[in-house]
């Protein structure tokens, strides 16, 4: 039973901070239709920046929202390469991926893991550090569930307000936009700004919580992203009551718990990015069944 | 008789002036479709155009609204030369419907949604919450017109809708602010025969009551005999036929037949 627990908590404790990056990219992915690649510099650039500014002793707070405001910044980036330039969103992305690596590089004065052990962190100071006796040792997954549904409530009323219809709007259909006088454009960059900045800031806590950053953390991050979005909405798609955001979210703690139960099971961790390839094609292709059906129940277009 | 003269921007509302259009220049495919093309619309005045196909109705919709580029020539709306001006500003005081009825709304967002949005046109997208819950009634009043019950089912997604019921929303939603110029792209070609007599009937009435400057494409000569009040036929980039108020009244949809055949024997087919 214990083991079960402790799997449970495993699968939590980084699922929830996945959840973050899933609802990002469930703004790019499924609210604007860009597969954004960049996802994979961005998450990276969040744990990088975070490591360098608790080591030098700034609040930890503080450093997610700054982390969250230059993965804003590159994702801004994206955006213009794709908007401005007409680069294809694939190429834009795959830009701004490679030029992370550099820019992460950069950050960490060229060492690819940079550790802050001891230092403050979400996990360690202000609330946490009230959490005593047994719930000290939940407190990574209480944690990473608050800053997630904080994060899903933000974006859930962000997409309510009227830049945030405009949003949905212009992946949905870019000429209505036009025709309200706005540039679709300009929204595809407000979107990619969004999903940056909260993958950063995924990037950024998961970095608090093993209390380094790891500039190779990137590697496959777009793979995950995607995989838990779809996962996510394509399961609970019939569920009403459940928003598109939380859908996500489970998403990712449903994809963790694969990989860790396939951890689990033995399977040796060569084989883990190649499970995440399988779980993703799997994921992309029952998507594609689930669609089908749906298109072939949508109405005569000529019936009034 | 009103005497009251119209001023010089009323009667030239809109106007192409000295367009020239060629697609794919110096291809193979290189189409020459305007040399020197004029079109001055009066202001309020509602025209149709008919002509066959490849004539270039599209086109000087898409010029008028920014969707393509004149090579030269310039291009007014109120008294202004809006050539300078990108697609969607253009669309500030220029509303257009499509062909494609789904073109004019956002499927995956709610009727009410779409109405909020609109409502909006002109104002900031803020952070303001993007639906009015005080509108509401405003937007059942609107949808009431349309006389499709749509006015109960405010929350449903414009998806749902079939493509009367969707161009009639986007009709709606196009009207709904201030506009200069109204354009509509054989708006009712992709319906059946009563929903497009529905929709007909409905821009009828929306053009008078708001006074819009209309330029409406169509291939139903019988739309276009019996609305509007004046009648252009286009031919190979150039107008063949400009009926006047006057003139249109006594226009037959056979006499445009006739007008068709005689293009058509030119063309040699
Ligand atoms: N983007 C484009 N690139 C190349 N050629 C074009 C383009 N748009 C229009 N044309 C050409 O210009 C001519 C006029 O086209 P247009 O679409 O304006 O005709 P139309 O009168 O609207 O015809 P229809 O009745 O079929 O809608 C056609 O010969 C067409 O091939
Ligand atoms: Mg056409």
């Amino acid at each position: 039973m214990d083991i079960v627990f402790g799997l449970i908590r495993n699968v939590l404790e980084e699922g929830f901070i996945y959840g973050i990056m899933a609802i990002g990219v469930y703004i790019t992915y499924r609210v604007l239709d860009f597969p954004d690649l960049s996802v994979d510099g961005t998450f990276p650039l969040g744990a990088c920046i975070t490591a360098m500014l608790i080591a030098a002793g700034v609040n930890p707070w503080l450093a997610c929202l700054i982390a969250f405001l230059c993965g804003g910044a590159a994702g801004c980036v994206t955006g213009l390469l794709h908007v401005k330039l007409r680069i294809t969103d694939l190429l834009s992305g795959i830009l701004v991926m490679t030029a992370m690596w550099s820019v992460n590089l950069v950050i960490t004065n060229g060492s690819a893991v940079l550790p802050f052990y001891n230092k403050d962190t979400i996990f360690t100071s202000g609330p946490a550090a009230l959490l005593t006796g047994d719930a000290k040792q939940y407190r990574i997954v209480l944690l990473g569930a608050v800053c997630c549904i904080v994060v899903k409530l933000i974006i859930d009323l962000y997409l309510r307000t009227k830049s945030g219809l405009l949003l949905r709007a212009s992946g949905d259909n870019p000429q209505y936009v036009i025709s309200l006088g706005k540039d679709p454009g300009t929204m595809k960059i407000v979107g990619l700004v969004i999903g940056n900045g909260c993958t950063a800031l995924a990037g950024s806590i998961l970095a608090q919580q093993s209390e380094s950053a790891n500039i190779q953390s990137g590697t496959g991050m777009v793979v995950m992203a995607l995989a838990s979005v779809i996962i996510g909405t394509s399961l609970l798609r019939k569920v009403k009551w459940i928003r598109a955001t939380s859908a996500a979210v489970i998403g990712a703690i449903l994809y963790k718990a694969c990989l860790v139960i396939a951890m689990q099971l033995g399977l040796p961790t060569n084989f883990l990015k190649l499970l995440m390839a399988v779980l993703f094609t799997i994921a992309l292709v029952s998507n594609n069944l689930f669609a089908g059906r749906r298109k072939k129940q949508n109405v005569n277009p000529t019936q009034i | 008789m009103s005497t009251q003269l119209k001023s010089e921007t009323d009667k030239n509302f809109v106007g192409l002036r000295h367009i020239y259009k060629t697609f794919n220049l110096g291809s193979v495919n290189e189409v020459v479709l305007f040399t020197d093309f004029n079109l001055e619309i009066e202001k309020n005045q509602f025209v149709s155009v008919v002509g066959s196909n490849g004539s270039g109705k599209t086109t000087i919709l898409n010029l008028l609204c920014g969707s393509i580029p004149v090579d030269s020539g310039s291009v007014f709306v109120n008294g202004r030369e809006i050539g300078k001006l990108k697609e969607h500003e253009r669309s500030r005081f220029i509303g257009r419907v499509f062909q494609d009825p789904s073109k004019g709304t956002c499927p995956e967002l709610t009727i009410l949604e779409n109405m909020a949005l609109a409502d909006n046109k002109g104002s900031s997208f803020g952070l303001q919450l993007g639906v009015n819950k005080r509108r509401i009634d405003y937007y059942r009043t609107q949808l009431e017109l349309l006389k499709l019950g749509l006015e109960d089912k405010l929350d449903l997604k414009v998806s749902s809708l079939s493509g009367g019921q969707r161009q009639a929303l986007a009709l709606l939603i196009c009207t709904m602010t201030p506009l200069d110029l109204l354009i509509l792209d054989e708006h009712t070609a992709a319906l059946d025969p009563r929903s497009s007599e529905t929709v007909m009937e409905l821009t009828e009435h929306l053009v008078r009551e708001k006074q819009l400057t209309t330029l409406m494409v169509t291939h139903n000569l019988k739309f276009a005999v019996n609305y509007g009040d004046r009648l252009i036929m286009m031919h190979r980039g150039n107008i063949v036929l400009d009926a006047g108020p006057e003139e249109k009244s006594s226009l037959q949809i056979r006499d445009l037949t006739e007008k068709f055949n005689e293009i058509s024997i030119e063309d040699g087919n």
